[in-house]
C-alpha cells in the first residue's frame, strides 16, 4: 500500500499545479488550449493520490508489487512527455507560420516599392 | 513574346561577392530578371544587390537557405515566370553554364534540371573524401527511393519550369534543402533530368557545412528522407505518369 505521506504530499503537489495553471490562465499568461493538457496532468495525478486503493489496483495489473507510487510517478512522466510532445508540434507550427509570414513580408515589401517607383 | 525567365539566387551576407554574380548573369543572358533573396544579412548584401539591377525580396530575418530558396519560388509563381533558374549567391555557379541547364526546360523535356557535377566521370570536380562520400550516399538513396537514378541531390544550380516553380513555391523543404527537394520532386511526377556542369571554387566565404553541422545535416537529410518517401504527394497535372 502506498505511504500515507506520499498520497498526501502527492494530492498537495497536484492540487498546487492545477490551482497554478488556472491563475496563469486567469492572468491570461497561458491560453486555455495549452492548459487543458496540464488540468488533465493535475486532476489525474489528484485521482491517482487521493484515490489509494486504486492506484495499488493499477499498479498490481502493471506487476508493480513492492511500491505502487511507482506508477504514480510513472504517469506524472508520461503526462510530462505528453506536454513536451504537443509543444513541439506547436512550436513546428509556429515556426512554419513564421517562415510564411517572413516570406510574404519580402514579396509585399518588393510589391510595395516597385509599385512606388512606377508611381513617381 | 518568348518565356519569362527569372534567376533565383538567395544570399545571405554575401557582399564581397553578389555584385559580380548579378553582373555576371544579366551580361550573359539581358532578358533574365535576377532575383536575389537577402536572408536578413547583416552586411550590405541587399544595396549592392539592388545596385547592379537585382530585383531584391528582403527577409525580415534569418529563415535559412531553403525558406529563402521558395521566396523565390513564391515570386516566380505569383510573377508569373516560364522558367527559373537557381544558383547560389557566392559566385560558385557560373552564368555562362545556364543556357545548358534551360535547354531540357525549353525544349519541354523536363521540369527540373539539375546541375551536376558528376554526370560525366571526366568531370574535374573533386570533392574531398567525406564530402565525395556523402554526396554519393544521398544520390544513391535519393535514386533508390525516387525511382530514377541521379548523381548529385546537393547542387544549388538547377533550373525548373513552369511546374516545378509551383511545386516548390507551395512546398521546399528547410534546412539543408536540396537532397529532400530532389525526392520530393520525383515523388511528385515531376520529370527530373540532369547536365553535366562545371562549378567554381568559391572564392568568397566557405561551405555552409562545416565539419561541426555536419552530423546534423547527414541526420536531419536522412529523417527528410525516411519521411518524405513515406508521404504521399499528389501527382502533378501534366507531369510524367
Amino acid at each position: 500500500m502506498t505511504p500515507v505521506r506520499v498520497s498526501v504530499i502527492g494530492a498537495m503537489a497536484s492540487v498546487l499545479l492545477v490551482l497554478v495553471v488556472l491563475e496563469l490562465v486567469r492572468g491570461r499568461r497561458l491560453k486555455e488550449r495549452y492548459a487543458l493538457l496540464w488540468l488533465a496532468t493535475g486532476v489525474v495525478l489528484l485521482v491517482l493520490s487521493v484515490w489509494r486503493g486504486g492506484l495499488n489496483t493499477i499498479a498490481g495489473w502493471l506487476g508493480v508489487t513492492s511500491y505502487p507510487p511507482a506508477v504514480l510517478f510513472a504517469v506524472a512522466t508520461l503526462f510530462i512527455l505528453l506536454v513536451l510532445l504537443h509543444y513541439s508540434t506547436v512550436i513546428s507550427k509556429l515556426t512554419d507560420e513564421n517562415v510564411d509570414l517572413a516570406q510574404r513580408i519580402a514579396l509585399l515589401e518588393e510589391r510595395v516599392s516597385r509599385m512606388r517607383t512606377r508611381a513617381d | 513574346m518568348g518565356k519569362r525567365l527569372v534567376a533565383i539566387v538567395p544570399a545571405w551576407n554575401e557582399s564581397r561577392a553578389i555584385g559580380e554574380v548579378v553582373d555576371e548573369i544579366r551580361d550573359h543572358d539581358s532578358t533574365i530578371d535576377v532575383v536575389v533573396i537577402d536572408d536578413a544579412s547583416t552586411d550590405d548584401t541587399a544595396e549592392i544587390a539592388e545596385l547592379h539591377g537585382a530585383i531584391v525580396l528582403r527577409l525580415p530575418f534569418n529563415i535559412g537557405i531553403g525558406g529563402a530558396v521558395q521566396t523565390g519560388f513564391r515570386f516566380a509563381r505569383d510573377e508569373g515566370y516560364d522558367a527559373a533558374v537557381r544558383l547560389d549567391g557566392d559566385g560558385q555557379h557560373p552564368a555562362s553554364e545556364i543556357p545548358k541547364l534551360l535547354a531540357p526546360v525549353e525544349a519541354g523535356e523536363a521540369d527540373l534540371v539539375i546541375g551536376s557535377r558528376f554526370v560525366d566521370p571526366a568531370g574535374t570536380y573533386r570533392p574531398p573524401f567525406a564530402r565525395r562520400i556523402g554526396i554519393r550516399v544521398f544520390a544513391r538513396l535519393v535514386s533508390l527511393l525516387g525511382g530514377q537514378h541521379v548523381t548529385d541531390t546537393t547542387s544549388g544550380f538547377v533550373a525548373f519550369d513552369r511546374a516545378g516553380i509551383e511545386l516548390f513555391a507551395a512546398e521546399f523543404p528547410h534546412d539543408y534543402p536540396e537532397v529532400e527537394a530532389t525526392l520530393v520532386a520525383l515523388r511528385s511526377g515531376l520529370r527530373v533530368t540532369q547536365v553535366q556542369v562545371e562549378m567554381r571554387e568559391r572564392t568568397t566565404g566557405s561551405s555552409s557545412i562545416t565539419f561541426v553541422r555536419s552530423l546534423y545535416y547527414i541526420v536531419k537529410v536522412m529523417l527528410s528522407l525516411l519521411v518524405a518517401s513515406l508521404r504521399r504527394y499528389p501527382r502533378l497535372q501534366g507531369a510524367r505518369q
